[in-house]
Parts: C-alpha cells; structure tokens; sequence
C-alpha cells in the first residue's frame, strides 16, 4: 500500500473526473512524474547557475590575486598613478597611461563606428530591399566571427603607412589607428543589435508616419529612431564594451608606449595590451604580478558595468512594445 | 453600375472635401488579382462605408484612396482613381502630398512615442510650421473635432501611450486632422475598442463630414448602418476568383431594399 495517493497529503488534493472508468484520461491532481521531473529540473538548473558562478569565481579570483598589490601598493596610486615602471628598481605601478590608452582608443573606435554603425542598421531597416538586407546581415554577422588578428593584419598593411603619410606623427603606430581598427571590428555589433532594434518598432508606426505625408527618411529619423532609441543606446554601449576588451588589434597598431598619451596621434597602450605583454615576462607571485591582476579587475568591472546597463536598456526596449 | 457624379455637386475652391470617382478599378499581388472591375463614387461631405466579409478586400481599396499599398511589394493598382478630377495613379503624382490631403486612421490605435501634443503636432511639423502659437491652436482644434480635447487638455505632455486604447484612438483621428486632410480613411478604426468608445467615434465621424469626406471600412454591419452615408458591399465569391464590387447604395436603401440577393444574404447573416 505505498500508493501516494492514499496518504494523507495527497488525498486532499484528489480530483476525480467522472470519465474514469471509461479510460479515458483522468486528472487526479498528482504530480505522477514527480522524480524525472525534479532530476531534470536539478540537472538543468546547475547547469544554468554554473555560468554565474563562473562568473563569481573569476571576480573572487581577481579580488584574491589582487590582494597583495592592494596590501605594497595601495590601489589609489595604482588608479590614479601615471607612471607605470613596474620593472625598475624604484616600481612604480600607475594606471593612468593604459586609462587614458584605452579610452583614447575607445574614443576613436566609437567615433568611427557608430556614426556608420547607426545609419548602416537605419538603411538595412528601412531603406533596403528583402533580399538585400538578408545577404548584408548574413555578411555582416559573418564579420563578428573574423578573428580581430587578422584585421589587425589588414591594419598594418594598409592604415600605417597611410596614416604615416598624411597625419604629423612619427610612425603610423599610435592610438589613432588601432582606435580606426578597433572601430570596424565593433561595427558588424552595432548594426546587427541597432538593426534589430529598429525592426521590432512596429510596422503600424511606420504607416501612421506614411499617412501623415512623410517620406521614408522622415519617417526613419523622426519615428522609427526615436522609437528604437533605448536599444540603439544599448548597441553602442555593446560595441563600447568589445572596444575596450579588444586586445590583438591594440598590440599590433598602438605603438605600446607606456606614458600617457596626450592625443590620439601619439603611441598608446591599453590596459587589455599591458596585461597580455607582460604576463608573459612576470615573476610568478610577485607584486608585478598582482598588479596585472588588479589591472585585470578594473576591466572586468567596467565591461561588466557596461555589459549590465547594455542589458538592461535592452530589455527595456524589449518590454516597450509589448501593449 | 457607376452612379456618375452630378456635375452641380462640384466641390467650391474653399471647400476642402475629396471626391473620388474609381473606374474600372483592381488590385493584384504578384499574380493573384485580389480585387477586380471596382467603380463607384464616393461623395463629399458623406460617410461611405465599406462592408462585406473578411478577405473580400476592402482594405485594400481603402489603401488605393491614399496610396499606402505603394509601400507593398509587387501591389498592382490597376484602372482609375480620380481624386477631384486628377488621376492619382499618374506618375506626376506624390503618393506624400496625396497623403496630406488623404488623411487615415488605422485599426489599432498607433501613436507615436511621443508626448499628446507632439503627436498632434507631428503632421503640421512636417508640412513646415513652426510658429508655437498656430501649432497651439491647430493641436487644440484636431483634438476638440476628434472629441478628446476636453480629457486631455490638463496634460497635454503626458506620453501617449499612457491614454487608454479608446483615448489613443481618438488622439490618432486627431492626428490625422491636424494636416487638415480632405478626406479621412478609416480602417476598422472600432474594432480595437470598447463599445463606449466605439460609440464616440462614431459621434465624432457623424461632425468630421462638415469639414471633410469620410470613408470607413468596417466589420461591422450595425455600425455602417449608424454612421455611413452610403455603403459599398464587397464581396468574394471563391478563392479561385477576385473579388468584386455587388452593391452601391444609400446606406438606408441597402439595409431596407437591397436590389441584390447577394447583398440580402450577407446583411441577414446568412453568411461571412
């Protein structure tokens, strides 16, 4: 007698439909396949909080590195010390070059790319036939797949010696040019997220702007914008975030000098380019090596930062037309 | 079948309202005809609805009146609309201007996401007026003929979306007469609301003739009997064919005396 239904629990629940003796399906208000189901929820469920313990692990990681530089250090003269000498006799350890290294590259990357980005997503939305907007976006999230070292590639070959030519710098490796670079490998995120974006604002909008007599072009800067406006700002913050990550393309074309860079024609260095050329050349365990940690820590703060608001107005936007 | 127009009826140069006379008019995606043989005439300063069952397309007539099939892939008008004796289907025509003059309304309510005054405000703009204090008046004026003006006039800032279904409905007629069109297109401009709603817009659409010519296509039988002037049925005989205009009436003759057995069967309910 260990049927389930008999306990006491469980008989209070009990419905029972007048078809039963018929065979047909009853409902008896029990959870039949009570343990598959919770094996599976279990299974699945660990398997969906590992991703975000991953991610605490890597932050308590960084923090538990870090620790030691924090302790000689002391982690304002890491942010705010512009010098950055981590190998001399007298180490000092500043942030401030690979800051405004990555900031200048960044500027120079966003200002590039979302211009284009932005209008590229406009035309492919509004503006495009079916089937060229289908070729472009299979193209173009292509594109995301390219690995950035070989645009870093195309950068050298091409962009330095030109930027050499006709710009008052010494060589064509400075901030500028790996920001242009940055820029296009951040593109194809920007026109797919904004593009996105614009196409869920609801086609009656845009026939409610045609009857009022306004051309397409009206209607895409004056209504379709406005209206995907939260989810643009989210592609932006997106390529914002992979510029600053970026890596390769910064090693290869900012000229990695280790002072910091009054405009973006001079030589720059990044925080992601520190730590991926000296991690190599450190002593394990040293503060050296804990201050590439740290160093390590303020970029995932900050493209976490961004990510999450990214995230969030996105979501947003994503509520906005649910009426 | 074509009721020509009495040349009397003429509209003045100061009156405004659209007239429309179609010939011969049909419609096809790629190659399937939609709608064929279509001609009637819609008179100023009345109500015309447009009925008959779903798929019959009456829709897509309306869309022809202001050219908003052009925005289609492979929609192909054929025949004549003549807008107050011009061609509208003439290359020299801009389906824009035509849509300033041809104002519509659609079967969901769609405002922009902007604020009450900005909605209104938004065809004027386009057609370049600046000043603040006309832009005033004309949001007032289209908000007082779409009978909204005295629920929202305390917020005129307040984002649209926060009015209630019926409300943005009658903000988007609002809209629509705020470019001071000759003729409003109404699609099913009911079917979204709630009968008290329903029956404000029917009370506004009964003053919006005094200014302009209305055409309204409409599920529903009882209300085209209610508001329209003169009612065109539509109908669809089979799939394999197009669908063609039956019946042409005043909308009291059509719902008392139809002279077409087609026409009685479908204001009976015996079918769509």
């Amino acid at each position: 007698m260990n049927n389930p239904a008999n306990t006491k629990k469980n008989r209070i629940i009990r419905f029972q439909t007048g078809l039963a003796e018929s065979g047909q399906t009853t409902f008896n208000g029990l959870r039949n396949t009570r343990g598959l189901d919770s094996a599976a929820t279990i299974f699945i469920s660990v398997l969906g909080w590992t991703a975000i313990f991953v991610l605490i692990g890597i932050a308590a990681f960084l923090i538990q590195s870090s620790l030691r530089a924090f302790d000689e250090v002391g982690i304002w003269s890491m942010i705010a010390g512009s010098g950055w000498f981590p190998t001399s006799s007298n180490a000092r350890y500043g942030f401030l070059p690979a800051q405004v290294g990555s900031i200048w590259v960044t500027t120079v990357a966003l200002s590039a790319c979302v211009p284009i980005g932005v209008l590229s997503a406009v035309y492919l939305s509004e503006f495009a036939s079916k089937r060229f907007r289908e070729a472009a976006k299979t193209v173009i999230e292509f594109m995301v797949t390219i690995p950035s070292v070989v645009f870093g590639l195309i950068g050298l070959a091409v962009l330095v010696p030109l930027i050499r030519q006709h710009l008052p710098v010494d060589s064509g490796l400075v901030a500028l040019t790996a920001g242009l670079v940055v820029g296009i490998v951040c593109l194809p995120t920007i026109i797919s997220i904004s593009e996105d974006a614009l196409r869920s604002v609801p086609s009656e909008l845009r026939q409610g702007s045609f009857a009022l007599g306004n051309t397409r072009w009206q209607t895409a800067y004056k209504v379709i914008l406005p209206a995907a406006s939260s989810g643009v700002f989210a592609a932006v913050m997106l390529g914002m975030g992979r510029a600053i990550g970026e890596t390769m393309v910064v090693l290869m074309l900012a000229g990695n000098a280790g002072i910091i860079p009054a405009s973006p024609l001079e030589a720059a260095r990044t925080m992601t380019g520190t730590i991926a050329q000296e991690t190599g050349e450190v002593v394990r365990g040293s503060v050296h090596f804990s201050v590439l940690f740290t160093l390590g820590l303020v970029l995932f703060v900050i493209t976490f930062a961004i990510n999450l608001f990214a995230d969030m107005i996105l979501e947003r936007s994503r509520k906005k037309w649910r009426r | 079948m074509v009721t020509s127009p009495a040349k009397t009826d003429l509209p003045s140069k100061k009156d405004r309202a659209g007239r429309f006379v179609l010939e011969d008019v049909s419609v096809s995606y790629g190659n399937e005809k939609a709608l064929e043989a279509v001609s009637f005439y819609i008179e100023p300063h009345k109500v015309t609805a447009m009925i008959g069952p779903s798929g019959c397309g009456k829709s897509t007539l309306l869309r022809c009146l202001n050219r908003m099939n052009d925005a289609i892939d492979n929609v192909k008008v054929g025949g004549k609309i003549m807008l107050n004796d011009k061609d509208i289907y003439q290359k020299a025509v801009d389906p824009v201007s035509l849509r300033m003059y041809v104002g519509q309304v659609f079967q969901r309510p769609n405002p922009f996401p902007l604020s009450i005054y900005d909605n209104v405000a938004f065809g004027p703009r386009t057609q370049g007026i600046r000043k603040k204090a006309e832009l005033d008046q004309i949001v007032e004026d289209s908000l007082k003929k779409a009978a909204i003006f005295d629920e929202v006039k305390k917020s005129l800032k307040k984002h649209a979306f926060e009015l209630s279904g019926g409300q943005q409905q009658r903000l988007c007629i609002a809209r629509a007469l705020a470019t001071k069109p000759g003729v409003l297109l109404m699609d099913e401009p009911c079917s979204a609301l709630d009968p008290i709603s329903t029956g404000m817009i029917e009370e506004t659409v009964q003053q919006l003739k005094e200014s302009m010519t209305v055409v309204m296509v409409t599920h529903n039988m009882q209300q085209a009997a209610r508001v329209s002037d003169t009612t065109v049925f539509l109908l669809r005989e089979s799939m394999e064919e197009p669908a063609g205009l039956v019946e042409v009436a005043e909308t009291s003759t059509l719902f008392t005396a139809p002279r077409d057995k087609r026409t009685e069967n479908y204001i009976t309910g015996r079918f769509g």
